[in-house]
């Protein structure tokens, strides 16, 4: 992505490239077998500085823009690793520096920039609330100088190895609201103090290796301090956080694209079979065309969102396109790759059995594939709701 | 002490090298390029003598097309001070490139010259000979150890069969081998910092150097393809087959 726009993306791109040469498919594969979190890699890019790219140079990060952010996921996946144990320390910050006090910038910004502050765990998804984020029921109530959080979170990736985490919750109950979507607020909360107490993080075991929580929290006080923003505005908040984190991931699922294809080219070329390479079959060689043709398309809609992201025009229809575009891609070359390797596509050896599955979670995650087009249907197309 | 380190953008190491087909050289167009990696250890050899104290400025200098440029940035990435570009466009041979590094050894005045020992593309291994033949300074050449000392620099030199130590006055003129050092690279921090540091531009003409190549390429073509290698069942006929048909016993 953004091939040659100038120097300092190309130099991104090489340096991130040479990181993950250090970080082969043995190490996915051994963390995959394992169910572990890849600390080396994550502490790895921490050290080089990339995953304080989008935080400003003033709270020392690199003060880049997403498009900066997307070339250094994208090359990740490229090479065979997956960003997912990271990203979200990247845009996490995003909603706290769009919202928060300078005080809160202060306090916060500079330890998430150097990585002594672990920031991406995002509490927004409940059992009963999905997309439907306004029927969240995790209340904070206001007493003194504290709110008080009770209530659940689902699908909180990352939470164990967490320090901070974004925390949607209601302040006023959605009867009282004028809108739905109105009195909810979000807090910066700092789970090292309350865990095992009044916070309890539960591991969800997954079909990946994508380290995923439930998180309960019991009479949670939280300093009146850590709200964001203005009481009542949360969902505001974290809607334009959501834009940048889809644009990212979609940025993933091209970089897991152009992975599926270069593997399996590269196979198709080398493996003989009846005296030929299996490549110069057009059963085998149609669909990696095809699968390169739909990645370069989805790939056009990433950077395009990007850009309009980065010049503060996005909508979210952009940026859901985007996501969608991408992860149908990444999915369509996970299943030609698995199809070209034929028997070796499911030896682990091989990553692509590996990358197969982690590239499936984005039909799903962070937005499923039918409430893209539900959004694109009413928004774009004027359509009515169909909930 | 000023380091001068010369750098030179080759075609990546991971690329696969084709041959154009009309056999005049080999293809460019859209091949990822990077720094000459024996270039990188020299770079990584200044920034490590400047960490310790011995080098005060790193000067990074590359000749070539307008790309070199990029060439240089990831040397100042890695923490060099400053560049130097020359730009050329068209071939370059090492007598010639030797001749302008030693017109910019008489401006900069480095007290040390780094370059790789060869580059990876046309594995000439000439240059830094050369310039250490212009300047009439030592040279310390295949350097797989750089120890300097009261009396100048105790060079370990790659040599075939072992290793080989000699002790040289300075100002010299390094040439680095492979296992020298393990290069560093660039974290974004750097790579954002280079951003803001100098290159200074020139041309061979502002150096007083004539660059036009002496030697005619003729023709570049593929190395031969290799045949399949054959099976035997027993030493006895392993023997006889390379004293028979391979003759080499």
């Amino acid at each position: 992505m953004f091939q040659d726009r100038d120097e300092t993306t190309e130099a991104i791109r090489s340096g991130v490239a040479r990181l993950c040469m250090d970080f082969p498919g043995e190490y996915w594969r051994d963390l995959d077998a394992k169910r572990a979190y890849p600390k080396a890699f994550v502490d790895a890019l921490t050290e080089q500085g990339y995953l304080a790219s989008l935080i400003p140079e003033v709270y020392g990060g690199a003060g880049l823009d997403l498009a900066s952010a997307c070339v250094i996921l994208e090359t990740i996946h490229r090479s065979g690793g997956n960003a997912g144990a990271a990203h979200a320390q990247m845009y996490t910050m995003g909603t706290l520096l769009r919202h928060g006090s300078e005080a809160q910038k202060q306090q916060y910004l500079p330890g998430i920039a150097d990585g002594n502050l672990r920031l991406q765990a995002f509490g927004v998804t409940e059992p009963s609330s999905g997309t439907d984020t306004t029927r969240i029921k995790t209340t904070a109530v206001r007493e003194g100088d504290f709110f008080r959080i009770n209530g659940q979170k689902i699908w909180t990736s990352r939470a164990e190895y967490s320090d901070l985490m974004i925390l949607l919750a209601r302040t006023t109950p959605r009867s009282d609201c004028a809108k739905p979507s109105d009195g909810m607020s979000v807090f910066i909360v700092d789970m090292r103090e309350n865990l095992g107490k009044s916070i309890t993080i539960n591991k969800i075991d997954t079909m990946i290796n994508h380290s995923t929580t439930a998180v309960f929290f019991d009479d949670l006080m939280v300093p009146a301090d850590n709200l964001i923003g203005q009481e009542g505005k949360g969902f505001r908040y974290i809607l334009g956080g959501m834009n940048a984190e889809r644009i990212l991931i979609a940025s993933e699922c091209i970089g897991d694209a152009r992975f599926f294809v270069d593997r399996a080219s590269a196979y198709a070329r080398e493996r003989e079979v009846f005296g030929r390479p299996i490549g110069q079959n057009q059963g085998i060689q149609f669909p990696l065309a095809q699968a390169h043709m739909q990645t370069e398309a989805a790939m056009l809609m990433v950077e395009r969102a990007a850009s309009l992201y980065d010049q503060g025009q996005v909508r979210g229809s952009e940026a859901n396109m985007a996501k969608y575009l991408a992860a149908e891609a990444s999915w369509f070359a996970a299943d030609t790759a698995m199809q070209t390797f034929g028997g070796f596509a499911f030896a682990a050896e091989y990553d692509i059995e590996r990358k197969f599955r982690e590239a499936r979670l984005y039909r799903t995650a962070p937005i499923s594939t039918n409430l893209i087009f539900s959004h694109v249907a009413t928004h774009d197309l004027g359509l009515p709701k169909s909930f | 002490m000023k380091a001068l380190v010369c750098v030179k953008r080759v075609i990546d190491y991971n690329v696969k090298v084709r041959v154009k087909s009309d056999e005049t050289g080999v293809e460019l167009n859209n091949v990822k390029m990077a720094m000459n990696p024996f270039d990188e250890i020299a770079v990584e050899q200044a920034i490590r003598m400047k960490e310790a104290g011995a080098v005060s400025e790193i000067v990074v200098v590359s000749i070539g097309p307008k790309q070199a440029q990029e060439t240089i940035r990831t040397g100042l990435a890695m923490g060099a001070d400053r560049g130097i570009h020359v730009e050329h466009d068209g071939e370059l041979e090492p007598l010639a490139i030797a001749k302008m590094l030693k017109a910019l050894v008489e401006k900069e005045e480095p007290g040390i010259v780094f370059c790789g020992k060869q580059a990876i593309d046309g594995d000439n291994n000439q240059t830094p000979q050369m310039l250490s033949a212009l300047l009439g300074w030592p040279q310390g050449t295949f350097a797989s150890g750089v120890e300097l000392n009261d009396a100048g620099a105790l060079i370990t030199r790659e040599v075939d069969g072992g290793l080989e130590d000699i002790q040289i006055n300075m100002p010299a003129v390094l040439s680095v081998d492979l296992r020298l050092n393990e290069p560093r690279y660039a974290s974004l921090p750097n790579i954002m910092k280079a951003k803001k540091k100098p290159i200074d531009g020139t041309t061979p003409a502002d150096l007083g150097v004539d660059p036009a190549p002496r030697l005619t390429t003729l023709k570049v073509t593929e190395p031969p393809a290799r045949a399949a290698g054959v099976k035997v069942a027993s030493v006895a006929e392993l023997v006889a087959k390379l004293r028979d048909e391979a003759k080499v016993i």
